[in-house]
């Protein structure tokens, strides 16, 4: 396999994966938008973590910025996938971003909330696997064959 | 034709994202039911008659269906305390018992508050076991911790034992259940003011300080 075939396979491996974690986050903002997240109902854990004040920026919930994460992630890799080479670097930065958020609400979950979403987790888990995929892309000296 | 590709691919998903979301949204709405007049705070036995505090003639009235082990509910429990010191007189609150099987402990903490009730001391049991949420709802025996809340409030403890186990209690959280499901219930905290549903979005501070105060206009114009 070429390296510039094993890369387009990465970036289309990547923008299906953020297809998972963009229906979780767009589940998760029509949850926070129709006041769901505001009540218990559903999961007791879920309720305490998305009811909490972390789950909101501003009066946003975070999820809506998830999923335009997600999204980004999707666009700059199927950009990418066709060889525009700027969407790399962009979606680079952006699971970078991403990364560290989650890591951000993992602790929250952990540590200050004590209790654990399972969507929020199937997200971290959807970034940790996006970061695994940029991190496995083929170095930039390759650009030849993109 | 290749070079538009991408574009159309991500066009497709971003419209198909936002069409879910908005079919998601409208299912998601819930479809929660007005209290009809005649059967708000309605008395019709001892089973029935709600918990209220503050001015009972007071002109706005919020009605809470709430779950003692959910979260949410009690975060509000904190604000609707806020609430009554700021609207004084003008407003009353009621609680039901709307407990979720979801939550392990939620049935025997209403029926605590139902026990503690029946001593006259409902609201201090009620204010108690949302403070205390945190530490009773992880606990392996929640009745010990009750029974300790008991005696904090001034109970007398063998007869909040038996009355926790007794018929009069179970009979007024499955009436508040009841009444609740016969409005479309579903989720904790549900709220009501002047008998008109609380819009979920509303669910916080401003949203209940501006519903409350449409009600004050309301009835003030009336």
């Amino acid at each position: 396999m070429t390296v510039s075939r094993f890369r387009t396979i990465i970036f289309v491996v990547a923008a299906v994966v953020s297809l998972a974690g963009l229906a979780d986050a767009t589940y998760l903002s029509v949850q926070a938008l129709t006041g769901e997240t505001l009540a218990c109902g559903g999961s007791p854990d879920c309720s305490r973590v998305l009811g909490s004040a972390y789950a909101r920026v501003g009066g946003i919930p975070v999820a809506l910025f998830g999923a335009l994460a997600y999204f980004c992630v999707f666009s700059f890799a199927t950009f990418a996938a066709f060889g525009y080479r700027r969407a790399r670097a962009f979606l680079i930065t952006t699971v970078g971003a991403m990364f560290l958020a989650t890591l951000w609400f993992l602790y929250v979950q952990a540590f200050l909330l004590h209790a654990y979403c399972r969507y929020c987790l199937f997200s971290a888990a959807i970034t940790f696997l996006l970061a695994g995929l940029v991190i496995a892309l083929p170095p930039r000296q390759d650009r030849s064959a993109a | 034709m290749k070079r538009y590709l991408p574009f159309a691919i991500v066009a497709v998903v971003a419209l198909a994202t936002i069409g879910i979301g908005a079919l998601l949204y409208r299912a998601n709405r819930p479809h929660v039911q007005s209290i009809p007049q005649d059967t708000a705070l309605s008395a019709k036995g001892d089973t029935e008659s709600p918990h209220v505090r503050g001015n009972p003639e007071a002109p706005v009235t919020l009605e809470e269906y709430g779950d003692f082990q959910c979260p949410p509910c009690g975060m509000l429990a904190t604000f609707l305390g806020q609430l009554e010191k700021e609207y004084d007189s003008r407003l009353r609150v009621v609680f039901r018992n709307f407990p979720l099987t979801i939550h392990e402990h939620a049935r025997e903490a209403a029926l605590a508050a139902e026990a503690a009730g029946l001593q006259g001391r409902f609201w201090e049991m009620h204010d108690l076991l949302y403070r205390e949420q945190e530490a009773w709802s992880k606990a392996p025996n929640a009745r010990e911790l009750f029974d300790s809340y008991a005696g904090t409030i001034g109970l007398d403890l063998d007869k909040f034992k038996k009355d926790m186990d007794g018929e009069k209690a179970r009979a007024r959280v499955d009436a508040d259940r009841q009444r609740g499901n016969s409005l479309g219930i579903q989720v904790t905290p549900t709220l009501f003011i002047n008998n008109q549903p609380v819009d979920p979005r509303d669910k916080n501070p401003e949203g209940i300080r501006a519903e409350i105060n449409a009600a004050l206009a309301k009835k003030s114009q009336a």
